[in-house]
């Protein structure tokens, strides 16, 4: 009963007329935004952040929670129009999804996508809400000790979970551990890492080194190769599955979205890691498994709805303990930050309109989706459209701007163009990314937990194994680095990460 | 192989990074064990990313040299393909043009800038025409005007008067 009051104060606080509008307009430009080949949520979401600006913090969330969706739903349409995947958790979309266009069935393809993610979404909303409170009671029991710990275990999983070299991430997590450092230290108050430069005395901006990294890097990127893309837009078909294609999928919808709510939670998890997780279990179930890559509807029906409720779970650390478990989630902290909410246990308890409203606009988001996507899919066909060679400088334009509002810096530009050519570099050396800004967003708060944990505990460094949550949380990570040295387990991650 | 040559260079770039993050920390006090100082942390960071970096480096280097193709021409063969002009062209003019908005914008105002970012940026493409740029930065500056401007108050100074 608790659950149904908490979740009718959050309609309360959702169903105004100024907070719905907000949150259809943060689908509708998350989807605007997502739909554009090469664009994958991250960038959607840190270009589409100024609009926010002006609003209330409730507002602001659900818009930007409206386009967090809104953006993972247009990528899929990209994949299975383009065969591009605009982040890496549709990748898998293209298999399935573009050759089912092929055949003409683009229409019940998008159709399926939009309908197994709604389920999803729904699921997983509800999943959250039944989860938060005695999670976050829970969480209100950590002390630094236990928060370094948990910290330093989502920085495990997130290497281990992320797809790429292992050696390779954990470097690029320590780097962005270092490039959090930068700034002020909150402790001495003396400057580090700043180069003598009064810009960088509050840190680096995060919206610059996001921008940088996954916006104007994937230009570059994709300014050097020089191929052609097919777009699929004459017979799209119906856009409502057949009757057979609902019977097909309404399994693999059910079993990727109990998937996805479970891998989501994990950190570093989300989308990625439960859509490649759910092709390969649908491709071991199915009675003919060579149908798959071939438009099974199944590698379409099962992936999309573990991905919709992956990135819905992944709210959960975020929400309950402040912990960001992947590369959006930590944009949306810095988001919060921005709009002067500290993410963390205390909001649940000292914020609850805000809190609930949240939850509550989740679903209204994904309701937004379906109602928004089916009618408007002609128009986002027609984006489709446009070449790649008018559609970068627009980006840019965001981008700079974008960058440029956070703090009316043109310095803040000018950073992410250097990340820009980092980004760049890393792609070339073929580095993810993603983890270095889950290190950077990790950085400080590590630190500051790691010290206040050892002056509580005058020195004695024991106290990271004495207290039981820590404990555990160490052990797990131990268990997990052994599980990743031994050759069996590293061959079957790899084998995880390139089916299909 | 391919992987192998990059990864070479990906060691190395980690390692000088640590390194370099050691020697900056090396200036701030390292504290004790109870009150840890503002240089611990990041020391420990940096000696992490070396060794990281050495392991990416050396493990490569391990299997290049079993196959007996580690050399320094194969390398340098890999380094000019990667960054030679041609390639590196797009890039050099995205950044030209994002320096130009940096540059014109507080003392120009929006309006030239936009303009400049995209004719710069826009020629990155190998199909670019002026008669694409021309009407699509125009229409960038308008559109910026009004949305970013008009539409979100943003403190953006318009024109150069």
């Amino acid at each position: 009963m608790e659950l149904l009051s908490n979740l009718s104060l959050g309609f309360d606080a959702v169903l105004t007329f100024q907070n719905l509008w907000y949150c259809f307009l943060g689908a509708l430009l998350g989807t605007l935004i997502g739909v554009l080949p090469g664009l994958g949520p991250v960038a959607t979401i840190a270009m589409l952040l100024p609009v926010t600006y002006g609003l209330p913090p409730l507002s602001a969330l659900i818009m930007l929670a409206g386009i967090y969706y809104g953006a993972q739903y247009g990528g899929s349409t990209t994949a299975i129009l383009v065969n591009l995947p605009g982040e890496s958790s549709s990748v898998v979309t293209c298999l399935d999804g573009y050759a089912m266009a092929r055949q003409g069935r683009a229409g019940a393809a998008l159709g399926i996508a939009a309908l197994g993610s709604f389920f999803a979404g729904t699921a997983a909303t509800l999943l959250i809400a039944a989860a938060a409170s005695p999670l976050a009671e829970f969480a209100l029991r950590f002390g630094p000790a236990e928060y370094f710990s948990l910290m330093f275990l989502g920085l495990i999983t997130a290497v281990a979970l992320a797809h790429g070299d292992f050696f390779k991430a954990i470097a690029m997590v320590a780097l962005g551990l270092t490039l959090g450092l930068v700034g002020i230290d909150v402790n001495s108050g003396v400057e580090r890492f700043t180069f003598g430069l009064p810009e960088l005395s509050d840190g680096v901006s995060f919206v610059a080194l996001s921008m940088g990294l996954f916006g104007v890097a994937e230009i570059l990127a994709n300014l050097e190769l020089r191929e052609k893309r097919e777009v699929f837009t004459q017979n799209i078909g119906s856009l409502l599955p057949s009757r057979q294609d609902l019977r097909a999928a309404f399994k693999p919808v059910l079993r990727g979205t109990l998937l996805g709510s479970a891998l989501g939670i994990l950190p570093g998890g989300g989308a990625v890691l439960s859509s490649f997780t759910s092709y390969t279990l649908e491709k071991r179930l199915a009675k003919d498994p060579s149908r798959f890559g071939k438009g099974a509807i199944e590698g379409l029906a099962g992936p999309e709805s573990a991905n919709n409720a992956g990135a819905q779970t992944s709210f959960i650390p975020l929400l309950v303990m402040g912990l960001p478990s992947n590369a959006v989630m930590a944009l949306m902290v810095g988001a919060m930050m921005i709009h002067g909410v500290v993410p963390g246990p205390q909001v649940m308890t000292e914020r609850p309109e805000l809190f609930w409203g949240l939850i509550a606009s989740m679903w209204l988001g994904n309701f937004f989706l379906v109602l928004l996507n089916l009618p408007l899919i002609g128009i986002w066909v027609r984006l489709l459209k446009v070449p790649y060679r008018l559609l970068y400088p627009v980006v840019l334009v965001f981008c700079c701007v974008g960058v440029y509002s956070v703090s009316n810096s043109v310095f803040d530009v000018g950073l992410a163009l250097f990340f820009g050519f980092v980004g760049y570099l890393f792609l070339k050396l073929g580095c993810e990314p993603a983890p270095l800004l889950l290190g950077f967003v990790l950085g400080p708060m590590m630190e500051e937990n790691l010290r206040r944990a050892m002056l509580l505990a005058r020195g004695d460094a024991s106290v990271f194994f004495t207290r039981p949550i820590s404990c555990t949380l160490l052990v797990l990570c131990i268990a997990l680095i052994l599980l990743l040295a031994w050759p069996q387990a590293r061959k079957a991650r790899e084998t995880a990460f390139q089916e299909g | 192989m391919r992987h192998l040559i990059t990864d070479i260079f990906a060691g190395h770039l980690f390692c000088a990074a640590g390194l370099a993050t050691m020697t900056a920390a090396l200036r701030h006090p390292v504290g004790s064990a109870m009150r840890m100082g503002a240089g611990i942390f990041p020391l420990i960071l940096g000696g992490l990313l070396a060794f990281f970096g050495l392991i990416v480096f050396s493990r490569s280097a391990f299997r290049l040299c079993r196959r007996g193709s580690f050399s320094f021409a194969v390398l340098a063969k890999a380094f000019t393909r990667a960054f030679s002009l041609r390639t590196f062209f797009p890039a050099v003019l995205v950044g030209a043009g994002m320096l130009a908005f940096v540059g014109l914008l507080s003392a120009f105002g929006f309006v030239c800038a936009v303009l400049v970012l995209v004719i710069v940026s826009g020629f990155a493409h190998h199909e670019a025409r002026w008669r694409e740029i021309l009407p699509l930065s125009l229409g960038m500056a308008f559109f910026g005007v009004g949305v970013f401007v008009w539409g979100l108050n943003l403190p953006l100074r318009v024109l150069p008067i």
